[in-house]
């Protein structure tokens, strides 16, 4: 039920906030030796999500009753299948392909689209609660 | 929830360049440390930063940390100075490998990705507020 009200925001908010804490990582590692910066396939990762055939790294939860309710797989997905290295524009020395400004405008990218999909969700329970209340 | 993660990613980068900047301090107050002999003589000291792979418990996901501070191996300065109260019997005096320019490249360096990492910080903090006040 809750997939049909939010529509495709829900599993794009899952992978924006995978995808900052990825970038974060690189931006973190801007000064360590050989760690080679990583980026999220957004696109493959929504399009997956939304046509139901993800290559998300499931893990369902262990029953150890037959009555147990199975738990939702989805939500502790991970986007880890969609990770690829970035390619970076200039060689450094020290085999460290992070560039901050690249990092800082793809984090600064992902957050203003983060708050695009929150309002989007904003919007849509305040529409469901004027609904509710008959205002 | 991943969102929290960050905070802790950008927090181990920002203890890292904070040794950093300690290690620079230490090598530009030294810089004049001079010595008689060169086992006594102080060694720039460098911090080696390493990737926190995934999958460590007591560590958060990612991020960084200082692996250890080696001394460097360039060669000490000697100078012959016989006049100098610190000389040795050949009239030597040893200064520390401390390169200057290199260690203020060092600070600067630092302070940028530590602001760099203040600004995540402050971006998933408010991503975080709104996701908190969804529907408010």
């Amino acid at each position: 039920m809750a997939e049909s009200i939010f529509g495709i925001h829900e599993s794009a908010l899952k992978i924006r906030e995978q995808r900052a804490e990825i970038l974060a990582n690189n931006l973190a590692n801007a000064d360590t030796p050989n760690f080679k910066a990583r980026d999220l396939d957004f696109r493959s990762a929504l399009q997956d999500a939304s046509s139901g055939t993800n290559r998300f790294e499931t893990s369902a939860m262990a029953k150890t009753n037959s009555r147990h309710i199975d738990g939702d797989a989805n939500s502790f997905a991970s986007t880890s299948s969609y990770l690829m290295y970035r390619q970076p524009t200039q060689p450094s020395l020290d085999g460290n392909t992070v560039e901050s400004h690249i990092e800082k405008a793809k984090f600064m990218e992902n957050g203003m689209q983060q708050t695009a999909t929150l309002e989007f969700l904003n919007g849509k329970i305040t529409g469901l609660r004027s609904a509710i209340r008959g205002e | 929830m991943s969102m929290f993660n960050i905070l802790d990613i950008s927090a181990s980068a920002m203890h890292a360049q904070t040794v950093r900047l300690n290690t620079v301090a230490s090598n530009m107050a030294n810089v004049d440390s001079i010595s008689s002999n060169a086992e006594d003589t102080y060694r720039s000291k460098q911090p080696v930063f390493q990737t926190i792979l995934e999958g460590n418990k007591s560590e958060p996901r990612g991020g960084v940390r200082v692996k250890e501070i080696v001394e460097s191996q360039a060669p000490l300065k000697m100078e012959f100075s016989p006049n100098h109260p610190m000389a040795n019997a050949e009239g030597y005096i040893f200064r520390p490998n401390v390169n200057v320019v290199e260690e203020m490249a060092n600070m600067m360096s630092a302070s940028r990705s530590y602001e760099t990492n203040i600004e995540v910080m402050n971006t998933s903090k408010q991503l975080l507020l709104r996701t908190i006040q969804l529907g408010k």
